[in-house]
């Protein structure tokens, strides 16, 4: 097993570049996501991982040793597609023993291994099966089998589970998630998902327009979102954006939201200008005594909780709040937030700016 | 194909459609049919007014297509009486077997020239495909656009510097020039065939071979090749069919060694009067080979024209 260290990596396609410089480690035996939008570079970072593409310029390292140029046949990594990729004309036996059969493995040495991984998968009743007549989950594990068979020093798997019925799609999670956990490999999942990365990763990294915005872990990436994309990216409903015209000053820990003052974590940086007051709708609540007033436009209700969608001075925002909660439409009520987990963003560049809370989170960024 | 609505077609719209196919059947294999009787007649019923459907079946025709024949004196033919079956059909004649005629090797020059043309199109053909359909190749569209217009006008049209250039390299009247001519010819329809083939082809496959430790070649040989086989088979068979059937660059650029099955049958004509029973035999050995390698990739003939439509 392995690290793998991504180091100014770059990629372009003629005039199109899908990946601008990105730096990021995945440490030995994480289960890392790739997390963005489509289009945003994650699958093609994956497979220069891999070896499917090769870098414009930048270093990967696996173990220490720079493979960026190497075919992927020499990188010793295996990879999931996200339509599989089973070889149509062989039977689940022969696409199970065909990373084997490549490496010159004695016969028997293959059909023990491939007998060991199918056991581990539960698809040894299927291994004289065609591909073609598969069902969904059953393809799913055969590729995850042709992957893990030999044993290789990472995974990259591209949206594995974007075939997938929804309600299938859940339980392969928590299958995958239980096989790395067994196994203990180095995993790189690429998905547009945000729900899947923060449920099955250890790490994520989100990219957007070609460009790495955050590398962290999940509660990182939530709570101290390092730019106004990942905080909008992440979270269902995600952050809310109060825009506001005013300063703040190095060590303040109140912002001025048109004429109301508002808490937030002591301020590790200064800014003036068009800034973004950010805040979770879990991190709302409405309460009488709140002198920051918004009018409640409509609720949806979630069974035990509700989101609440507000017209305030600086915007809409969303509230999370507990369903027993009464909120009629129509009505004004007073908001209050809870301070230390606000980000502000700094409008024209989409930048948190520092605080206690996301220091060193963003620093790097 | 035919069928013009979504429902199922009705019991009358089948009888209809049954009673097309069998007429279109019968006029195509009439003439077939026709060429394969009048092989086995003998010369006068071939030439009968009005044609006779029921005759005598005789072998005279393939006995005639396969020998070269000399007339002999009545003292020589009495001196010798015939030894076998075929020599008897000949005697009717007051004729001997003088040997072999030169059909047997015009027929196996058919062969090698015609599947030796179709193999390497096919080779060719295909690794140009795969090379289109998944490499970056600059001028990529113009260089297909080169390729196929090779097919925009008759080919013959360049009979003649094609027939200088051959001699000046002496490729005249050998295998070799008729294999590369006919190749020439097949590989812009079979570039472009498999082309459409390959595409349809997912890269993942390729990809994920690469992956399991293949080299790029290994990758193709043993993950596409075996995808592409429907594809290959039809267009092998449409590249046989040409090359098996070229008359006219035949006519011109051969005369000995390498000439083709399609211009010796018309010479047969002049041997000893206009004997149509013999030429009859010729077209219909001519016939078999094609007609067991299309009847052999039928199935994959099929799966090849409607190829892309269906999505599995």
């Amino acid at each position: 097993m392995a690290q793998i260290i991504i180091k100014n990596v770059r990629k372009e396609f003629g005039d199109f570049t899908a990946v601008k410089e990105s730096s990021f480690t995945i440490e030995d035996g994480e289960f890392f996501m790739l997390l963005g939008p489509s289009g945003c570079g994650k699958t093609t970072t994956l497979r220069m991982i891999a070896g499917l593409e090769l870098p414009t310029s930048g270093e990967i390292y696996l173990d220490g040793e720079e493979i960026s140029q190497r075919p992927p046949s020499q990188r010793d990594i295996a990879f999931v597609f996200q339509m599989f990729a089973l070889y149509p004309h062989m039977n689940v036996y022969k696409n199970l023993s065909y990373p084997l059969v490549s490496q010159g493995m004695a016969r028997a040495a293959v059909r023990a291994k491939v007998d060991e991984v199918a056991q581990i998968l539960g698809i040894e009743n299927i291994l004289k099966k065609p591909v073609g007549g598969l069902s969904g989950g059953d393809r799913q594990r055969v590729a995850l089998g042709r992957a893990i068979v030999r044993d290789p020093k990472a995974f990259m798997m591209d949206e594995p589970l974007g075939a997938l019925d929804a309600e299938f799609r859940e339980r392969m999670a928590e299958e995958l998630r239980a096989l790395h956990d067994r196994m203990g490999a180095t995993t790189v999942y690429v998905t547009h998902d945000q729900l899947e990365a923060m449920q099955m990763g250890d790490k994520i990294v989100v990219m957007n327009n070609a460009v790495v915005e955050q590398f962290g872990t999940p509660q990182e990436i939530y709570d101290k979102p390092a730019t106004m994309f990942v905080a909008d990216f992440i979270g269902s409903p995600s952050m809310n954006f109060l825009p506001f015209e005013g300063a703040v000053a190095e060590g303040a820990q109140t912002v001025d939201l048109t004429g109301n003052s508002l808490s937030v974590p002591r301020q590790k940086q200064g800014a003036s200008g068009k800034l973004v007051f950010g805040v979770r709708p879990e991190h709302v609540s409405l309460s009488d005594s709140g002198n920051y007033r918004g009018e409640v436009l409509a609720s949806e209700y979630l069974g035990t909780t509700q989101i609440i969608t507000l017209d305030t001075a600086n915007g809409e925002l969303k509230a999370r709040v507990p369903a027993s909660q009464t909120a009629t439409v129509g009505e004004t009520v007073g908001l209050s937030f809870q301070g230390d987990v606000v980000t502000l963003f700094d409008a024209a560049t989409g930048r948190a700016l520092r605080s206690e809370l996301n220091e060193g989170i963003v620093a790097h960024g | 194909m035919s069928s013009f609505s979504a429902t199922a077609p009705s019991a009358r719209s089948k009888w209809f459609a049954g009673t097309l196919v069998i007429l279109y059947a019968l006029i195509t294999m009439i003439p077939l049919a026709w060429i394969m009787l009048t092989g086995f007649k003998s010369p006068a019923d071939a030439i009968s007014y009005p044609p006779k459907v029921f005759f005598e079946p005789t072998l005279e025709g393939y006995v005639n297509l396969f020998t070269t024949r000399t007339r002999q004196t009545d003292d020589f033919l009495a001196a010798n009486p015939p030894q076998t079956w075929y020599e008897e059909i000949v005697r009717q004649y007051d004729m001997v077997i003088a040997g072999p005629s030169k059909f047997g090797e015009r027929f196996l020059n058919s062969v090698i020239i015609g599947f030796g043309s179709t193999f390497l199109s096919i080779f060719l053909g295909t690794l140009a495909a795969y090379a289109f359909s998944r490499f970056k190749i600059p001028l990529a569209d113009d260089l297909l656009f080169f390729i196929l217009s090779t097919r925009m006008m008759p080919p013959i049209a360049v009979a003649i510097p094609i027939f200088l250039m051959y001699r000046q390299l002496g490729l005249s009247d050998t295998h070799l020039g008729m294999i590369l001519l006919y190749t020439a010819v097949n590989i812009s329809l079979a570039v472009w065939l498999l082309k459409g083939f390959i595409d349809e082809i997912p890269r993942e496959y390729e990809e994920a071979a690469l992956i399991d430790g293949y080299t790029r070649f290994q990758a193709f040989y043993k993950v596409v090749l075996p995808q592409a086989a429907t594809g290959i088979a039809s267009t092998a068979i449409f590249c046989l069919i040409f090359a098996w059937n070229e008359y006219a660059f035949a006519v011109l650029l051969t005369s000995g060694t390498a000439q083709t099955a399609p211009p010796f049958i018309p010479t047969i004509i002049g041997v000893g009067g206009l004997d149509w029973p013999a030429v009859a035999a010729g077209a219909t050995i001519f016939l078999l080979p094609v007609m067991i390698f299309t009847v052999a990739l039928r199935k994959h003939l099929l799966r090849g024209i409607t190829f892309g439509a269906v999505r599995k």
